[in-house]
């Protein structure tokens, strides 16, 4: 299977994340010999075998619904790009 | 000093041979004299300095763990509080962990002393440590060689004696490749061992914090304070933690070990296999039978884990977003700008790779073609494990096809990358343990040999590991010129 340089576009704009124009066919290659790997998994039967998400299918414990977290406000925001009166600012989005 | 055990260091502190300062100031100099392997991003010289007095004091007053004032280091994933943890990356060359992964918290705990934070592949995607944002790794056994990845720095860093043992993580190879790679020890535990709160997640679902050291008997005092139930993991295990030292002196008479035929046949260097070949021979002599086993399922284990690892990577890394930590780039146009931008520049090519990878799996009208497929084929090689260590107690096997490759060698050609990790990756779609013990040379590079076990059975392998240490001497050998 291969995908296309456009293919390849669209995937980067899913994952917001921004590829060179140089680098489009390169990604583009690797991505198809990755998918070439994988169509080995087509010569499987897995009919009626249950996917797997956890090796000891353990499911998502349940906890109290209290407060176990300390306030940590400042640390956070010291390391933020760039705040102001204690909110994150980014770009504005509303005109 | 180098050489000692942690055993034999705690003596040494203990009799007063040298304080917890003195040794902590030698493995600096040391760090600084060999700072050319690039195995340390951070080095925290005044906080383990610090540490180490602390330490001092413990020992003074008779209250020390066995680890206190013992120097250690940390893999870079590990978030270390008011200390820059990078994860390799740009993204977080500016992040200063605001908390402690737990792993950190229970060595802060026990009194270890942290020389740093060592260097690995970016998000730790990667086989060779070439990935990293601060540059390539050497191997100290051939510094024109990689050290493996992604735990490199911190195999190059136990190997070159530049800590007494440091922690790696191993999400598809990550612990056993490079330990193999630099002749050191190091044990991926079962999944769920050790808590992955405040490691910084790549894969959660294959994601596993371990030791790397020297030896099986130093592996297992490190293990015991990394192990153990989390809160605030919520995939942690609640199983209790044995003693891992108790049973390492245990003898091995009617030991099973089965040699899967997958693992030895074509792609396997063929001095590799006779290094292999002789280590198993050795623990015939030990009292174990050693029989062949098939695991048809393992030649699947590749794609899907490259459908697994990056569909749950392009998900974990879609926190890095440029507004609340890490990189920003400049002068954003809007909100999608800075977005794309931010991420297109703070991330590196073999992150991008996977994320796209993982984008595409996860995208509408692929989801089942890929990833449900994929997820099915892991229960299956889950079970292949399960009935194989039914039959034999451990699975015994090569880490690598060869040994240490040339620096630029392969990090042109990510798929033929990829493929270096087909003896390791197995391991993580089942979330069984294993190890690798240094088991000889081939080329004059180290060799791993590879002892996967059944699930929580750590005691066992380190048992298994320690017993061939007794009788060898390959892991106490140190690269020429360290």
């Amino acid at each position: 299977m291969s995908l296309t340089a456009d293919d390849v576009k669209k995937i980067a704009h899913l994952a917001r994340l921004g590829i060179e124009q140089h680098d489009v066919a390169a990604y583009a290659a690797d991505l198809s010999r990755m998918l070439d790997l994988m169509v080995q998994m087509n010569d499987v039967d897995t009919g009626g075998i249950e996917p797997m998400a956890h090796p000891m299918d353990q499911v998502q414990r349940l906890r109290s619904d209290v407060v176990t977290e300390q306030d940590k406000r400042e640390k956070f925001q010291a390391i933020a790009p760039q705040v102001e009166a204690g909110l994150y600012l980014v770009p504005k989005v509303i005109e | 000093m180098y050489n000692k055990t942690i055993t034999e260091l705690a003596q040494g502190l203990r009799s007063g041979e040298f304080s917890s300062v003195e040794l902590t100031a030698a493995f600096l100099d040391r760090i600084k004299q060999h700072s050319g392997l690039n195995a340390y991003i951070s080095v925290t010289e005044d906080l383990a300095l610090q540490q180490a007095k602390a330490a001092d004091a413990r020992l003074a007053n008779g209250d020390a763990e066995l680890l206190t004032g013992i120097p250690i280091a940390q893999k870079d994933i590990f978030c270390t509080e008011g200390v820059k943890t990078t994860c390799g990356s740009l993204m977080l060359d500016n992040f200063i962990a605001p908390y402690n992964a737990t792993v950190v918290e229970k060595f802060n705990h026990a009194g270890a002393v942290m020389l740093g934070k060592l260097n690995m592949d970016e998000f730790a995607m990667g086989s060779s440590n070439e990935t990293s944002y601060y540059g390539a790794v050497k191997n100290p056994w051939n510094t024109n060689t990689v050290p493996g990845g992604s735990s490199g720095g911190t195999a190059a860093a136990v190997a070159a004696r530049l800590a007494v043992c440091a922690t790696g993580t191993d999400t598809g190879g990550s612990i056993r490749q490079p330990a193999a790679l630099c002749g050191i020890t190091g044990l991926k535990p079962t999944y769920g061992r050790v808590s992955r709160y405040g490691m910084i997640a790549y894969a959660s679902s294959l994601d596993q914090g371990g030791p790397m050291t020297r030896s099986a008997e130093d592996a297992a005092i490190m293990l015991q304070t990394m192990a153990g139930f989390d809160d605030k993991d919520s995939t942690s295990v609640d199983t209790p933690v044995p003693d891992y030292s108790a049973g390492l002196n245990n003898r091995l008479d009617g030991l099973k070990i089965g040699l899967p035929k997958e693992f030895f046949g074509e792609g396997l260097n063929s001095e590799v296999a006779a290094t292999l070949e002789t280590a198993i021979d050795e623990y015939r002599k030990l009292g174990a039978t050693v029989t062949e086993i098939s695991m048809p399922t393992l030649k699947l284990a590749i794609p899907a884990y490259y459908v697994i690892a990056p569909a749950e990577c392009s998900a974990n890394l879609s926190r890095f977003d440029g507004v609340r930590f890490g990189y920003r780039c400049e002068n954003p146009a809007d909100l999608s700008d800075l977005y794309t931008r931010s991420r297109g520049e703070g991330f590196g090519k073999e992150v991008k790779r996977r994320i796209l990878m993982g984008t595409y799996a996860l995208s509408a009208g692929y989801y089942d073609a890929y990833y449900i497929k994929a997820q099915k084929i892991r229960r299956l090689i889950s079970e292949d494990f399960k009935k194989a260590l039914s039959e034999v107690d451990v699975i015994m096997g090569p880490v690598t096809p060869s040994t240490a490759f040339g620096i630029g060698e392969k990090i042109g050609n990510p798929i033929e990358m990829y493929l270096s990790d087909i003896y390791t990756i197995a391991i993580n779609l089942a979330g069984v343990p294993a190890m690798s013990i240094p088991a000889g040379f081939a080329q004059g590079l180290p060799v791993g040999l590879q002892i996967i076990g059944n699930y929580f059975a750590e005691d066992r392998l380190l048992n298994i590991a320690h017993q061939y240490q007794q009788v060898t001497d390959w892991h106490q050998q140190a690269p020429a010129g360290f």
